[in-house]
């Protein structure tokens, strides 16, 4: 399962769409067009994705927000590989927000998220790249008087084997822009790959460790100002009053700017305008959240719980099943509100003209960014330009677009171009978070010990209802209630869905792992207790329940068997495991642990098998798995926002930790060849976490955990 | 008030009050923007950055306590040993994923090489436990460290 596959339709379609929008819709690969006019030499673009100078490197365009995933290092491999050129010979560049070329086929709009960029242009990137190389072909072929069948391209060039004539693509570039756009490209097949699957050194990393990488942070306009700014503490209060008279004694602050629910500073650099902000005396109005505190929030979510709920999933008959069988597992996992804490503080550089509005940001989402401008300035689309930019980690939090409509509101009410900034603890206390989340389940085991019914209950809100309505369907978030089943041959299966919203003017939205992040802990864990409740080894278990889905178990095997699963380990220590299936790839993680009397938790290992498709780049792939671990081990160890008066009481790394180098476990990556299409890997890695370590605490104490953050408090035994 | 601060080797005057942390005078008034903002308080390391060679924060860094030391950020950092060494280490073992911490990462470990010319895994950890990175690319910095250092990378484990 993933993302896309919970929707039927999309699913049906999925192919017819992807070539119509290639070839007769026009939205992703156009006319061919000469560009660059300021140039001396014009620069011919070959589809919306492939730009050919006369001399020096070809740009491909990438569509997608490079976050850390190595999306570059994917789609440049892509064209690249049907294009004919060598990785060396080309530079990937951010494609401008223009959802008409640039939307991704199937979430049909320009999103970089859900770990569906590569599954989703995989076929039109490649497709891009054949139709370029043909119209090359056809260019030099007329250039020579031959037939295109008799050349061939290679490394940058048109070759006729039988005159040993060639021509540069520089070269031809202008005359293929004339070519018609050939129809029904055939694409390589798997063995005649040479870049696909290889192994090559990421495109996007050289400039990333020399300081020359430039992130939406980093944009430097000419006569740009910088801006701190301070949001209302409570979710939905307002600005009151401000006494600036200290503030605007600083120097180098230039500007106070009062909005409705927000005060920003503005100076001639950052620390002037943080300087600036601090020595301002505001006073907000709190609002109807103003005496708001977790305590509340949880109350909420649990009489949410024992409401109504809607069925979105009803296989079988598990009511009969419950009443015709008593023995199973019952429990609620709880899961806590989250931050992203991308190192890169929220940030956005605006510069609003009375005829025009440039953006300057790092989005997972270039087109909203740029209708929000043009809805907060009153322009018309045309009108505003987004730049996107390198993004310092996206993980969710830039697929919402709050942050550029607060710049452009700030920009509104300055002259000339201004970067907004963040601090962390407006970061942290201004997300859009990983709300509050329960799962009940119900499992009952039949006499064999096997389950007869899988009863999954998911409390939570629906944020596809306003981030992507298609996969909001009948009030249910089938980004939320998809996979909540449990990948487990059960007979009977019931999935409930009952919708909890935060409080209103507190932004909730997606986090690494999206949907599978919220239910795997009560699925892995759930059935992990099935399994010591049968008497049965948790692999072995897992393994009986898998017979129809051979790669899933393949993973399960090789991370057991990796990880020494059934090996001795001695007293405080245990091994748990977690599979994830989603995002069109498969997981295996095997996490081993330390309980010390005092409760002290120490992760010694994760070992994690990974199926995850063609691999596109392997090192990447391996990249991308250990990064999901990672970020699922700071939240499973760490991960909790707590409200009091209304406000996020954490602001920073200090009262709101994430791991660090010296509590990192080593982690190994074993990924499975697979010449299936390609999944997902940008978030597979994360959901697996918390329920491994769950899973291998019980295994070394006896003791089950349901919520999260797994503290060392419940697990004192001495 | 103006600052006379040596930057990469090159001398520069700025005005601005003495209570201004140094990262937003490189990054804002310099225009060197390779040295990073991450949490203002010196929990992240992001805008590590060396004076007279020694790793520090810049973020909490007041412009007016710097003096005469000679200050060098990413931008120069290859331009010496250990510096340049770390920068192909990790390149060779593909430790940089969005990349925004891996500035501050590479000043701490220049500084460490620079002192400690054979890490032990302890060593490592102590002087880069103050570098967050959120794409986890720890197990990889390891390995990076210890190429640099001449030692078998091994699996960074």
């Amino acid at each position: 399962m993933g993302l896309l596959d919970k929707i039927p339709e999309a699913r049906l379609s999925r192919r017819t769409f992807v070539i119509s929008a290639l070839f007769a819709g026009g939205s992703l690969i156009v006319a061919p067009r000469l560009i660059g006019q300021a140039q001396a030499a014009e620069t011919a673009e070959l589809t919306a994705f492939i730009r050919i100078p006369p001399t020096g490197r070809i740009a491909l365009v990438v569509p997608a927000a490079e976050m850390g995933q190595g999306v570059y290092m994917g789609i440049a491999t892509l064209i690249a590989e049907e294009l004919e050129v060598t990785l060396d010979q080309v530079e990937a560049v951010a494609a401008p927000a223009d959802p008409m070329r640039y939307a991704h086929p199937m979430l049909g709009d320009q999103i970089t998220g859900g770990s569906v960029t590569i599954r989703g242009f995989w076929e039109p990137m490649r497709k891009a790249g054949a139709t370029a190389r043909l119209m090359l072909i056809a260019a030099a072929a007329a250039e020579w008087g031959v037939a295109p069948a008799s050349c061939r391209a290679e490394a940058g060039e048109v070759i006729h084997d039988a005159s040993g004539r060639r021509l540069a693509y520089g070269a031809l570039a202008e005359k293929a822009a004339a070519m018609p756009v050939p129809q029904d490209v055939p694409l390589k097949s798997a063995g005649a790959f040479k870049l696909i699957g290889k192994p090559a050194h990421r495109l996007d990393t050289p400039a990333k460790v020399n300081g020359t990488a430039v992130f939406g942070l980093d944009a430097r306009p000419p006569g740009v100002k910088f801006a701190a700014i301070a949001i209302c503490p409570t979710f939905g209060g307002t600005l009151k009053s401000v006494d600036d008279s200290a503030a605007l004694k600083v120097k180098g602050v230039r500007q106070i700017v009062k909005l409705s629910d927000a005060v920003a500073v503005v100076a001639d650099h950052t620390g002037a305008a943080r300087k600036g902000l601090a020595a301002l005396g505001v006073a907000w109005e709190r609002g109807a959240n103003g005496a708001l505190d977790t305590a509340e929030l949880e109350r909420r979510i649990e009489a949410a719980m024992e409401g109504e709920a809607l069925v979105a999933l009803d296989d079988g008959d598990v009511a009969a099943a419950e009443a015709a069988h008593e023995r199973g597992v019952s429990a609620i996992y709880r899961l806590p509100i989250l931050a992203h804490t991308t190192m890169e503080p929220m940030n956005c550089t605006v510069h609003v003209r009375p005829d025009s509005c440039e953006v300057w940001v790092g989005t997972q989402v270039a087109g909203r960014a740029r209708r929000t401008a043009a809805e907060v300035t009153g322009l018309p689309l045309d009108k505003v330009t987004v730049h996107n930019h390198l993004l310092g980690g996206g993980f969710g939090r830039r697929l919402d677009f709050d942050g550029v409509t607060m710049a452009v509101r700030v920009a509104r009410e300055v002259e000339g171009p201004v970067q907004v900034v963040w601090s962390r603890e407006e970061d942290i206390r201004h997300d859009s978070y990983r709300y509050l989340n329960l799962s009940r389940i119900d499992i009952r085991l039949g006499p064999d010990g096997l389950p007869v019914s899988w009863n999954h209950r998911v409390v939570g809100p629906a944020v596809m209802a306003r981030f992507l309505p298609m996969l909001f369907k009948d009030g249910v978030d089938l980004d939320q209630t998809g996979g909540a089943e449990s990948p487990y041959d059960i007979a009977n299966k019931r999935v409930e869905f009952a919708r909890h919203e935060a409080p209103d003017g507190m932004l909730t939205g997606n986090w690494r792992g999206v949907g599978p992040t919220r239910n795997a802990p009560a699925i892995e864990g759930g059935i992990d207790e099935a399994a010591h409740l049968a008497g049965v080894d948790p692999v072995e278990y897992r393994r009986k329940l898998l017979a129809n889905d051979p790669r899933l178990r393949a993973v399960l095997d090789l991370a057991a068997e990796r990880a020494g699963w059934g090996g001795d380990l001695g007293p405080e220590r245990g091994r748990g495991i977690a599979l994830m299936p989603d995002f069109g790839s498969f997981a295996a993680t095997v996490a081993q642990v330390h309980v010390a009397p005092d409760g002290t938790l120490t992760v010694e290992r994760i070992v994690c098998a990974a199926d995850c498709g063609q691999a596109i780049n392997p090192d990447v792939l391996r990249q991308q798995i250990e990064s999901g671990i990672v970020y699922g081990l700071s939240a499973a160890l760490y991960g909790r926002l707590t409200l009091k008066d209304g406000a996020v009481v954490e602001g920073n790394f200090d009262d709101q930790p994430v791991l660090r180098i010296n509590e990192c476990p080593p982690i190994e990556v074993h990924i499975v060849a697979s010449a299936e299409a390609p999944g997902g890997v940008g978030e597979l890695g994360t959901p697996g976490v918390a329920p491994a370590l769950m899973n291998a605490i019980f295994a070394a104490t006896g003791k089950r955990l349901y919520s999260l953050p797994l503290t060392s408090a419940e697990l004192r035994r001495s | 008030m103006t600052y006379s601060l040596n930057v990469n080797g090159t001398a520069h005057e700025v005005d601005v009050d003495g209570d201004t942390p140094l990262l937003w005078v490189l990054r804002d008034v310099l225009g060197l923007t390779g040295t990073k903002f991450g949490c203002g308080v010196a929990q992240c390391g992001a805008c590590t950055v060396h004076l007279d060679g020694m790793a520090v924060r810049s973020c909490v860094t007041p412009v007016e306590g710097v003096g005469s030391s000679q200050i060098t950020t990413i931008e120069a950092i290859g331009a010496g040993e250990p510096g340049r060494r770390i920068q192909e280490a990790w390149l060779a073992q593909e430790v940089v994923q969005c990349g925004y911490c891996q500035s501050g990462q590479i000043m701490s470990a220049a500084a460490l090489l620079a002192e400690n010319p054979e890490p032990t895994d302890e060593d490592i950890d102590a002087a880069m436990a103050g570098n967050i990175c959120r794409c986890g690319t720890y197990p990889r910095i390891r390995a990076a460290i210890k190429l640099a250092a001449g030692a078998p990378a091994g699996n960074g484990g």
